[in-house]
């Protein structure tokens, strides 16, 4: 492990963009711990949440965009619910992913194909086609076997349509994106 | 006689592992037993008055409880009797609490241990004697020692109260530490605008006298009559001619003195006023940097001088008070940084203590206020601040927390932040410890409001890179090692007993704890008193405390003596030493080893006989122990019943 000079390595940007993203203030996180004792996905996690924050409050970009933790954390807001300070924790991680995501950076590609996946189909049919997405994360994962156990037991329920269900106000949809692509890059 | 015994449960205290009825079958066997009871809590209110009801309806005229430490409630028991109208001193007490239930779990074991101490008692008893306390006179002047808030304190209070008050400062000038802050926490209001009132307060009232540069040299007596010799060092200028103009301070030549004022930032001239406020306002040389007094030839300030005050052959003066009861109230000293060699205190010339970095924040300091580097003068943009050095360390000895270094600490990132807008300050803590009122709640403003950056970790090394320091630490909380290149390091030095702690004590006869701190006589019951009677402490001397706290214990001591001085007589405690005048042999063993000079040699037809001051004289026994004839015996304790309890063990 690499000594980390807290001073230089301070990214004091970073910080304010995550705080203006996620209208959080990062100092007033003092480090009790309650996120990640109420968190049930640190047994995945590379980085406990609350040394995310730590992290974070001392400016630590490239640690954080590159961790595993924002990708697998599920958004279930225990943290957001348990935080002392009232700081929405569950917010400044999906920020952090969108940072992530933006610079380039997905410590797992895995979930971040099987968004893409669901954001495409969306976009495409107004709402999720389930095969479709299933069929697009398969493609670019290869990830066939875990999932095939599945597949006879809800077909017969009717969970899994064969043909996309489009929806009323599929153009209306697709334009949401297409406006969201060019206030990204503008 | 008649003897009435009394057990307590205590609850479940005694009686889990003690069968007190059982206790109560077996000390009606005993002898002059005539009344034994168990009872629930024997010093409760309904416990108190069955004794009272037993005492007059069995026609008692004496009484033993078994129950607690008599440290907890002989007295109260001793009213008790007392008030069922016999004298306090027939009574004897059984500790069967924390002597048996409370170190062993076999209740028979307990239950014979129990009986045992309590035939003891009773065997005592029977040897009881009634006593009655000697009134005597006593003066109501009031020592104060230490000039410091909590000395101001006490001395302001004691002196409102009517009461005669002499202050005894070490220093030049009274106002101690706190004179020496720039600001106090969690205010942030500016330390001198708080004290310096008081210490004009101090300076005029007509109740309280100054001796400053002066030290205790002897006490004497006891409770009510105290004689204090003080030392009072030279000063080498006439106080009573010098008018504080300052010219003297500014014509000396000796211009590298050592400023212990300012804690050692910067120098200072070989006679000096402390600063602007000082109280009193007078020059004193310092002998170690003066060229007259070191090199026999300057003579600047005593030309200079308007009103002819320099007396450069001023010696030493004894002052002697008679007071009627001491305040302790001595302060503390800073744990010394150069200790920690891996932090390069001492060394390296920005690396400085909480206390000196007040002085560069003070704009009565050496810097005007502003924040400069000792070594090139340049304004810090990156200060960072280390705590507990000194504290919670039992490596260097200090394993006690000096409670107000996290307060201070924020408050200095947050004036740090004042002073130096785009500076950046880092905290290295290991816990931050804020229980006051609104003290939590100020260590987050200086997070949060002043972006101070706190790291939970200690530092392992400071050295120089170029013209900075490179910290290195941990960050416990981020799992990381850490460094930050600073301008300027603050330790926050941990407190310590002031220097000369524990001599103080032995001339005061009070005890200190191992690390010089005074003792207090009970920790939480009674906080300003000692076990010397008249004795009474205020302030840091007891151990470290923030400013409120130190102020409300000066305050604490003070209400203690102007309780005390009530009443015009004071009543000794009879339980002393008297001399059997036939047996005495005049060897005079007992006069020299009598700690408080309690005895004296009296002619009896022409023989030498001890004879015991029954005023001085504390109860101690030493007398006792001594005399080769068994002829000076201390009441309540004589040899006799010591025996007795003796033979009703073993016989």
């Amino acid at each position: 492990m690499e000594v980390v000079d807290i001073h230089a390595s301070c990214d004091a940007e970073f910080i304010a963009e995550v705080e203006a993203e996620s209208s959080q203030r990062i100092a007033e996180c003092y480090q009790c711990g309650n996120c990640t004792a109420g968190c049930p996905f640190t047994f995945a996690y590379d980085i406990p949440v609350s040394q995310i924050m730590r992290l974070l409050q001392a400016g630590q970009k490239r640690r954080l965009l590159t961790c595993k933790s924002i990708w697998l954390c599920a958004t279930c807001e225990s943290c957001t619910t348990r935080c002392p300070n009232n700081i929405d924790v569950a917010r400044i991680m999906d920020v952090l992913r969108h940072l992530a995501r933006r610079e380039g950076y997905a410590a797992e590609r895995n979930v971040k194909v099987f968004w893409d996946a669901f954001l495409d189909s969306v976009e495409k049919h107004g709402r999720s086609f389930e095969l479709g997405i299933l069929a697009a994360y398969i493609a670019k994962t290869g990830r066939f076997w875990p999932d095939l156990g599945l597949g006879p037991k809800i077909l017969p329920k009717g969970k899994l349509g064969f043909k996309p269900h489009p929806i009323q106000g599929k153009k209306q949809v697709a334009e949401i994106f297409r406006r969201f692509r060019e206030i990204s890059r503008s | 006689m008649k003897i009435g015994v009394f057990i307590c449960h205590c609850g479940s205290n005694i009686a889990a592992t003690v069968d007190t009825a059982q206790m109560a079958e077996a000390a009606r066997n005993f002898p002059d037993v005539v009344y034994a009871a168990d009872t629930m809590y024997a010093c409760s209110e309904p416990g108190q008055e069955a004794m009272v009801r037993a005492i007059q309806e069995h026609g008692l005229d004496g009484v033993v409880v078994s129950s607690c430490t008599p440290r907890m409630h002989e007295t109260t028991f001793r009213r008790t009797v007392e008030r069922a109208g016999l004298n306090r001193y027939m009574f004897e007490m059984a500790n069967i609490r924390e002597h048996v239930s409370w170190i062993g779990k076999d209740t028979q074991a307990n239950t014979h241990k129990a009986v045992e101490l309590t035939r003891m008692a009773v065997e005592k008893l029977r040897l009881n004697k009634p006593l009655v306390p000697k009134r005597f006179e006593i003066n109501k002047r009031v020592l104060v020692i230490g000039g410091g808030v909590a000395g101001i304190q006490a001395a302001l209070d004691c002196a409102e109260g009517g009461r005669e008050v002499v202050l005894v400062e070490r220093e030049a000038t009274i106002g101690g530490k706190m004179a020496k802050l720039d600001k106090t926490f969690p205010t942030v209001d500016c330390s001198t605008c708080v004290l310096g009132p008081k210490m004009v307060d101090v300076a005029q009232h007509p109740g309280i006298t100054v001796h400053a540069l002066s030290e205790i040299e002897n006490v004497v007596g006891f409770v009510g009559n105290f004689e204090i010799t003080i030392r009072r060092r030279a000063a080498y200028v006439d106080w009573a001619k010098c008018t504080g103009c300052g010219l003297c301070m500014e014509k000396c030549p000796s211009k590298k003195s050592l400023d212990r004022f300012n804690e050692g930032v910067g120098t200072t001239a070989a006679i000096t006023i402390a600063f602007p406020q000082a109280i009193p306002k007078k020059a004193v040389i310092d002998p170690t940097f003066c060229r007259q007094l070191t090199k026999g030839k300057c003579g600047v300030c005593a030309k200079i001088c308007p009103s002819q005050a320099i007396v450069y052959d001023q010696q030493d003066e004894m002052i002697t008070e008679k007071v009627g009861a001491v305040i302790a109230a001595t302060g503390y000293d800073l744990f010394d940084i150069s200790k920690y060699g891996e932090y390069g205190a001492g060394r390296l010339p920005d690396v400085i203590t909480g206390l000196q970095y007040e002085r560069l924040l003070s704009a009565s300091g050496p810097t005007g206020g502003h924040v400069k580097r000792p070594s090139d003068g340049r304004e810090p943009k990156t200060v960072v601040f280390v705590q507990c050095v000194g504290s919670r360390d039992k490596s260097v000895d200090r394993p006690y927390c000096s409670g107000f270094c996290c307060m201070y600490t924020a408050k200095q990132a947050i004036l740090t932040k004042d002073h130096i807008p785009d500076s950046t300050s880092y905290v290295f803590y290991m816990d931050i410890r804020a229980p006051g009122k609104m003290y939590d709640e100020f260590t987050r403003r200086a997070m949060e409001e002043y972006g101070a950056r706190y790291v939970r970790g200690r530092v392992s090394m400071i050295y120089p890179k170029g013209d900075k320091y490179v910290v290195r630490g941990a960050d416990t909380l981020m799992g990381a090692q850490v460094e930050v290149e600073a301008d300027l390091v603050v330790l926050a030095a941990g407190a310590e007993a002031a220097k000369g702690a524990g001599e103080l004590a032995e001339k005061l006869r009070i005890s200190y704890d191992k690390y010089g701190f005074f003792l207090e006589s009970h920790p939480k019951l009674r906080p300003v008193e000692t076990n010397t009677a008249g004795v009474y402490l205020a302030g840091s001397c007891q151990g470290p405390k923030d400013i409120p706290a130190s102020v409300a214990q000066g305050s604490a001591a003070a209400a203690k003596i102007l309780a005390l001085f009530s009443k015009d007589k004071l009543e000794n405690d009879p339980l002393i030493a008297a001399v059997d005048i036939r047996r005495c042999v005049g060897c005079g063993k007992c006069i020299r080893v009598c700690p408080f000079g309690a005895i004296k040699e009296v002619d009896f037809r022409g023989e030498p006989k001890a004879e015991v001051i029954e005023t001085v004289c504390q109860g101690c026994g030493l007398c006792t122990a001594t005399c080769p004839q068994g002829a000076i015996q201390l009441s309540h304790f004589t040899d006799n019943q010591i025996l007795a309890e003796v033979n009703a063990l073993c016989l």
